[in-house]
């Protein structure tokens, strides 16, 4: 298992190389001046735009701002947002928690709805119960979720009102953060209203960010359980007078979890994906609606840092996927090292 | 001695060897005819090509003409509604009909343009990697890796940031994020069919590289690209819609659905028609299109087939 670890380690070392260079060569594709970007509409004088130039190191050779960006990095420094003017990591991660928070939500409601939904209409094949699923997941597979968003708003928050329409909470409130999870923050701190607050907001972009890898593992959990359905062993245990349940949820389910995981864990780069449009529409503050108002303002550093660190988030969770897939089923392990 | 008189009294038989089998792609798509969902996605966009050809012909008004004594106009058959505007008016007072009709150019012609790009340029780096090996195998397939970590709308929303938003550099952008899977996909059936016999004898007989990387490899590795480009098709069409939605796709006022859908974006608590429908026109085409895809996906894989 050691071996194997080490082994998957040493693939990614190369990939992150690479990554910062992408990251790096593609912003400075972006046309246009950054000096004059910051200045705005007031425009530069000529003097203070050499100077500033200078200051920011855009005056040097490419390799050498590379090599500028790639010692910052190693010491932890993402550089500094032309427009808020404070550091890209710290603007990164005050944003961070709310995208995981609302992933995170997504992603359970995906699974246990998923999870069941595509077991039992592997079981019952051909009813109509699995049809009415699998129409139901093609459809949600297939469905633009920014729209999907902004239907949820017009009916639940429009026709309805029963959630709000934007934000993570209602201004009122003032909650410290500890965790930078609103729904654990506000429990710990003993503040109920605060916390059904948070969780009507939470509701709608939770909902629309699901849809796709609640569909994307409906599928996947009834493909794999039909296989594993027509095993030898599933034909045993059923032989020698098991209860149904027991064979399906115990025997068989056990099996078929090794490509669901997968999927899973391959929905965190469509969910990060997601998350820009999602945050968009509902105004969640997390990194997405962030990075796309960066690209929006042309803030090179931001683009930069916030692209390098979210595939990085990408890779890492893939790599613990892949670790988490060897631990689970012995053979990868071993045909691998 | 005894077999003489049995083979003499049947009717001659060519070899079992001379009997041609179905062609690949005829036995293909026989499986997918059989797939009702399947034939049914291909008619619906079958349908939307006729509509988008058409458009001229069917499209009640201007995909850009204004009304201005109709400005959010609500659906013919609801209160107020106006059977001159069938699925109401925008903002602008420009017909919703109209407009999505229009649309339907635009959505066909960015998952055309995208998978022909992505295909052919992800399947030539895959081909060649594959069949080459060694460092350039290794860079091709690192960039690939690297380009498949950044999730792919935060991709191409960059690479449209550094080309400029716009219709084309937004399709551009989508199929630079679609390429690598064609490149994955390609490299690893190249690399599973160079150990088969039938590359070491067309090699023997003298084929050079490129006529072995095109002639006789590629074609036996198309079915998995076939129904990724399907998939591409689907992707490609939500995506630029995303793209579209978020400012940095078609310009208004070119009537892409995503476009439509940003347009109306203000106005979604007072007039649903106008966020609805357009949302409807991308869902429906791009559901038609995965329908089709799983059917392909059934029809080429053999382990798929009812046999």
């Amino acid at each position: 298992m050691f071996r194997f670890v080490l082994h998957r380690l040493a693939l990614i070392v190369p990939t992150v190389f690479g990554l910062t260079v992408v990251a790096f060569g593609l912003v400075r594709l972006i046309p246009g001046d950054p000096v004059r970007v910051m200045a705005g509409i007031h425009g530069v004088s000529p003097e203070r735009h050499a100077e500033l130039m200078h200051q920011y190191g855009f005056d040097l050779p490419l390799w050498q701002q590379y090599l500028g960006f790639l010692n910052g990095l190693l010491h932890g420094d993402l550089g500094t947002s032309l427009i808020t003017r404070s550091s890209v990591l710290s603007d990164f991660f005050s944003r961070f928690p709310a995208t995981v928070e609302l992933s995170l939500v997504a992603l359970l409601l995906a699974l246990f709805i998923g999870l069941p939904a595509g077991m039992i209409a592997a079981v019952k094949r051909g009813s109509l119960f699995d049809h009415a699923v699998m129409g139901a997941a093609l459809t949600g597979y297939s469905m633009p979720i920014f729209w999907w968003g902004l239907l949820l708003i017009v009916f639940f928050s429009g026709y309805l009102g029963w959630t709000p329409v934007s934000g993570r909470m209602d201004a009122w409130f003032f909650i410290q953060p500890i965790t930078g999870f609103m729904l654990m923050d506000t429990l710990l701190q003993g503040e109920t209203d605060a916390f059904w607050s948070a969780v009507r907001h939470l509701v709608l972009p939770a909902v629309a960010l699901a849809t796709i890898p609640l569909a994307v593992i409906a599928r996947q959990t009834r493909s794999a359980m039909l296989e594993v359905l027509g095993q030898d062993y599933v034909r045993t245990a059923r032989a020698k007078g098991l209860a149904p349940w027991r064979v399906v949820g115990l025997h068989a389910l056990r099996n078929a979890l090794v490509p669901v995981i997968t999927v899973t864990g391959l929905q965190v780069g469509l969910l990060f994906a997601g998350a820009i449009l999602t945050e968009t529409i509902f105004s969640w503050p997390g990194v997405g609606k962030w990075l796309v108002e960066a690209v929006y303002r042309r803030d090179y550093p931001s683009v930069q840092g916030g692209v390098l660190l979210v595939a990085l988030m990408v890779m890492l969770v893939n790599l613990s996927v892949d670790l988490m897939y060897g631990l689970i089923d012995p053979r990868i392990r071993h045909r691998r090292s | 001695m005894s077999t003489l008189p049995v083979t003499a009294l049947q009717e001659p038989q060519p070899p079992r060897a001379l009997q041609a089998p179905p062609h690949p792609l005829r036995e293909a798509w026989a499986y997918f005819a059989e797939n009702r969902g399947a034939l049914t996605g291909l008619l619906i966009i079958a349908a939307l090509v006729l509509v988008a050809l058409g458009a001229d012909l069917l499209a009640p008004h201007g995909s850009n003409e204004q009304f201005r004594s109709a400005l959010l106009q609500p659906p013919a058959w609801t209160s107020g509604g106006n059977w001159s505007f069938v699925l109401g008016t925008d903002p602008l007072g420009r017909d919703i009909l109209s407009r999505i009709i229009y649309g339907s150019r635009y959505s066909l012609l960015i998952g055309m343009v995208v998978v022909v790009l992505a295909t052919t340029v992800g399947t030539l780096l895959g081909l060649v990697a594959g069949y080459v090996g060694g460092l350039f195998e290794s860079l091709i397939m690192r960039l690939m890796d690297i380009l498949l970590a950044i999730p792919s709308l935060l991709l191409a929303i960059v690479v449209v940031a550094i080309l400029g938003p716009g219709l084309t550099n937004a399709m551009l952008a989508i199929a630079v994020v679609y390429m690598p899977q064609f490149t994955r996909l390609a490299r690893a059936s190249v690399i599973a069919e160079l150990q088969r016999e039938y590359v070491t004898a067309s090699r023997v007989a003298g084929a050079g590289p490129l006529r072995l990387m095109f002639v006789t490899i590629l074609p036996n590795c198309l079915a998995p690209l076939i129904v990724q480009g399907a998939l591409t098709f689907s992707n490609a069409i939500l995506d630029a819609a995303a793209l579209g939605f978020l400012g940095l796709g078609a310009q208004p006022p070119i009537p892409e659905w995503g476009t439509m859908l940003a347009d109306a974006r203000d106005y979604i608590t007072s007039a649903w028609w106008a966020v609805t429908f357009p949302g409807l026109a991308i869902l429906v085409t791009v559901l038609a299109v995965n329908i089709m895809g799983d059917g392909l996906r059934d029809a080429f894989d053999p382990a798929m087939r009812r046999s």
